[in-house]
This record gives structure tokens, C-alpha cells and sequence, in this order.
């Protein structure tokens, strides 16, 4: 446990002194929903309409984005070898090196998410939802967001290929996560939604690590 | 199984097997195709609902069936290829990909000819269409992933563990899209209680599934077949490339001492 937190820290540490990258997810975020009233109108009908959905596409992109470089840097400088042959299983690295970027991104993404409901008229109703599903779903995303990333480590143009990997298995994400906060908004029940969602992460957490894992191995052979 | 699996599964036992096999089922794709067109353009009738443009749905719906059928046998090939890293399996997952990206493409090309007159739009978001579509994106970034390194072997093996990962989601992302949106009409073939389309119809539809079966395993042993015949043309040159540049070494060497 005490190593699982040590690779937490460190790659926590890594983003704060690096800095502003991982705040970068959460810039595109804002500037890309922002942009959707610029595209489609003004209209606040229009704009409450399309609100949950803008957000969720929007925070695919974001998470996709943020992930490309996942394990890339570990790879290059050869630390990802030595995390390899650590005592600590590579499927727990993942989980760690998991943990801390949905506390650099998710996190982030989770708290402009309500900001963003209220720019697009979003009807207060779905708040607390979009929250709930947003914490849920960022997860998930992540974990299957680091398999791809651990896919294309050392790939020729990785960023384009990540995308084509990640995004088609997104889709069930996306649409619960939508589904939840609609229903919530039309005054519906969005628990089963929500427990979708949840069942989701748990088959993410349970499965995705074993993949990565072994991407990375074949990788690092 | 492991010891059956490496008899007949080395690439020169293949080389030989498929030879045999591979007039057969080409000549069973010619008689099957001819006698399924010739029952679905001008031996069946027309639907007394959809008119001529049934008739589409001969090849919509094997192409379909294919589509997936084919994502089964890579993911198959691909599990087999990382339990025993056979590469001969590797080389069955290679080579079946485009095949199936092919198959997807023509179910999607076809339904939307078909929705045309039927549904008076050449793209409806329904559930089956969509995730169809999500199985083409699927098929190109297995493809895309494959490619995507220098080294070959690579790129297998992590084309191998997404086409697994597909495998796995692929359910999750059908039954999901179908709570999505349900438009499209009820799956007629699978179903309780027996098919509810009629024999006429149902006749050249099963000859054209087999048709479409018995191409795609033509199809599949060409390519794996030239797929060896390439590897071993890479592997020719590689040691010619080698053997001169050792000459030119050892040249330069005795130059050298003179």
C-alpha cells in the first residue's frame, strides 16, 4: 500500500513542478464548451437542450487529450523498466499512476463541470447529477483512457491513434453518463443510471489493469 | 491440444494444407455466390412492403452477420496468439482484420441504400447502425494499431490485446447503444418461437450467408499465405543485407592491413 502511495506522490510531484500541464485538460474543457454556444446560437432553450451532452463530449476529449502521454515519459527516460521490475505488480502501477492523473484531471474536469452546466442554462435540477455521474464516469474513462496510452507507447503518431483506440470504447460511458443527467433534468429517475455508471468503473477497475499491464510488458520486451 | 496445435499449425504444414484446401473453397465461393444471386436478384419475389429494394438485404444482412462473425475468429486468433504465442495465430488476426473492416463497411454501405426509400434517410441514429459503426471504428484502430510501429512483432502483439479489449467491450457497447435508441426493426432471424421471414425469402438469404462464409475463408487463406510468403521474402533479404555488409566489412578490413 505504502508503494502504491509512493507512485501516487510521485507522480504528483512530477505535475506540480512541471506545471500548468496537467491544468491544461481543464482549459480545453472550458474553451471547447465555450465554444459551442459561439457554434450554435444563443438561444438558452438550444443551449439546455444540448448542455449534458456538450459536457460529456467535451470531457472525453479532455480525458483523451490528457492521456496521451500517460506512460510516454516513464518509457523514454527508462523509468517505466524499473517500475517493471519493482516488487509492486505493474497492474497496481497502472491503478497508482491511474489514481494520480484522475486527481490532476478528472478532479479538475468534476469541479468545472457544474460552472459549465450554468454557462449553457443547464436547468438546476441536473447539478448534483452531472456531479455524481461526472465522478463516476472520469474514472473510468481514465482507466480505459491508460490502456490506450499504454497501447500506443512508442508508437509512430500516437495522439491520432490514441483516439481511434479510446474513443469507440468510450461510448457506453458517454452515453449513461448523458442519460443520467437528462433523466435527472426531466425529473426522472437517475439512480439506475447512476448505478450503470458505477457498474462500469467497477468492471473497468477490474479488467483494464490486466490489459495495461500487458501492453506495457510487450511493450518494454 | 498444445502438442495437435503445433503439428499442424507450423507455418510449412499450413503452406500445404491450405494448397489443398484453397481450390475448394474458392470454387465453393463461385457456385454458392452464383446459385444465392441468382435465387436473391431473380428467383425470389418481391417483398409485398418493401417492394424490389428487399433485395438489398442479401447482402446487407450476411455482410452484417460477417462483420461480426469476423471480430469473433481475430479476437479468437488474438487470444490464441497471446496464450501460446503462436504466429501463426498473429498472422490469422493480421490477416483477418481488413476482411472484416471490408464486411462492416458493406453492411453500412448497403443499410443506408436501403434506408433510403425505407426509412426516406440515408443515415438513421437507430441502435444497430450506430453500433455497426462503432465495430468499424473498432476494426480501423486494430488496423491502425497495427501499423503504428517500426517493429512488427510490436505491433502485434498490441493490436492482440486490443482486439481482446474490443472483445470485452463490444457487448457492453451494443447493449448500451440499444438502450440508446431502438428504431430499427426487431432482429427477425434470432429470435424465439423460430424466424418470422418468409421461406422464400429465407432460402437465398442462407445460400448468401454461406456464400459470404465460404469467401471469407478463401479470402483469409490467400492473405495469411501471402502474408508467410512476404515474411519469408523480408527475412531473405534481411540475411542478404547482412551477409554484404559483412563482405563489405571484411573487405575493408584486409584493406586496411594492406
Amino acid at each position: 500500500m505504502s508503494r502504491f502511495l509512493l507512485i501516487v506522490r510521485r507522480d504528483l510531484r512530477i505535475a506540480f513542478r512541471q506545471g500548468g500541464d496537467s491544468s491544461m485538460a481543464v482549459v480545453f474543457f472550458v474553451l471547447a464548451v465555450v465554444l459551442f454556444p459561439l457554434g450554435v446560437g444563443p438561444e438558452a432553450n438550444v443551449l439546455a437542450r444540448i448542455s449534458s451532452g456538450v459536457i460529456w463530449v467535451t470531457a472525453l476529449l479532455a480525458t483523451m487529450l490528457s492521456l496521451e502521454l500517460l506512460f510516454q515519459a516513464d518509457y523514454e527516460d527508462g523509468s517505466l523498466e524499473l517500475l517493471a521490475l519493482a516488487p509492486l505488480p505493474l497492474e497496481t502501477v497502472v491503478l497508482a499512476k491511474c489514481l494520480a492523473n484522475w486527481l490532476l484531471i478528472g478532479l479538475p474536469l468534476l469541479v468545472a463541470a457544474p460552472l459549465l452546466a450554468v454557462l449553457l442554462h443547464m436547468s438546476a435540477a441536473g447539478f448534483a447529477t452531472l456531479a455524481l455521474a461526472m465522478a463516476l464516469g472520469t474514472p473510468t474513462l481514465i482507466l480505459i483512457g491508460a490502456l490506450g496510452a499504454a497501447l500506443t507507447v512508442g508508437a509512430r503518431r500516437g495522439g491520432v491513434l490514441l483516439s481511434l483506440l479510446v474513443l469507440p470504447l468510450f461510448v457506453p460511458v458517454l452515453i449513461f453518463g448523458v442519460a443520467a443527467v437528462d433523466h435527472a433534468i426531466a425529473g426522472l429517475e437517475a439512480r439506475p443510471l447512476l448505478l450503470a455508471l458505477a457498474g462500469l468503473l467497477l468492471a473497468a477497475l477490474a479488467l483494464t489493469p490486466w490489459a495495461s499491464a500487458a501492453a506495457l510488458r510487450q511493450a518494454l520486451e | 491440444m498444445k502438442r495437435v496445435m503445433h503439428r499442424f499449425a507450423t507455418p510449412a504444414q499450413f503452406l500445404r494444407l491450405s494448397a489443398a484446401i484453397l481450390p475448394w473453397s474458392a470454387g465453393l465461393t463461385v457456385v454458392l455466390f452464383a446459385v444465392g444471386l441468382y435465387l436473391a436478384l431473380i428467383g425470389s419475389p418481391p417483398d409485398y412492403q418493401q417492394g424490389e429494394s428487399v433485395r438489398i438485404m442479401y447482402v446487407h444482412v450476411p455482410a452484417a452477420w460477417m462483420a461480426v462473425f469476423v471480430y469473433a475468429v481475430m479476437a479468437a486468433a488474438s487470444a490464441v496468439a497471446l496464450i501460446w504465442r503462436h504466429p501463426l495465430a498473429y498472422v490469422a488476426a493480421r490477416a483477418s482484420a481488413p476482411i472484416g473492416a471490408c464486411f462492416t463497411f458493406i453492411a453500412l454501405a448497403t443499410g443506408s441504400l436501403w434506408g433510403k426509400p425505407m426509412w426516406g434517410a440515408w443515415w438513421v441514429w437507430d441502435a444497430r447502425l450506430t453500433s455497426v459503426l462503432i465495430l468499424f471504428f473498432l476494426y480501423l484502430g486494430y488496423i491502425a494499431l497495427m501499423n503504428a510501429f517500426e517493429d512488427q512483432t510490436r505491433g502485434e502483439r498490441a493490436a492482440a490485446i486490443l482486439a481482446l479489449a474490443g472483445a470485452v467491450n463490444l457487448p457492453i457497447i451494443h447493449w448500451s447503444v440499444e438502450w440508446w435508441n431502438t428504431l430499427h426493426q426487431p432482429a427477425s432471424m434470432a429470435r424465439l418461437g423460430g424466424p418470422t421471414i418468409h421461406g422464400s425469402l429465407l432460402a437465398p438469404l442462407m445460400v448468401m450467408a454461406l456464400a459470404f462464409g465460404a469467401y471469407f475463408v478463401t479470402v483469409l487463406l490467400l492473405r495469411i499465405r501471402s502474408e508467410l510468403v512476404a515474411r519469408k521474402v523480408r527475412a531473405i533479404r534481411l540475411v542478404r543485407v547482412q551477409a554484404a555488409e559483412e563482405a563489405r566489412l571484411t573487405r575493408q578490413a584486409r584493406h586496411a592491413e594492406a
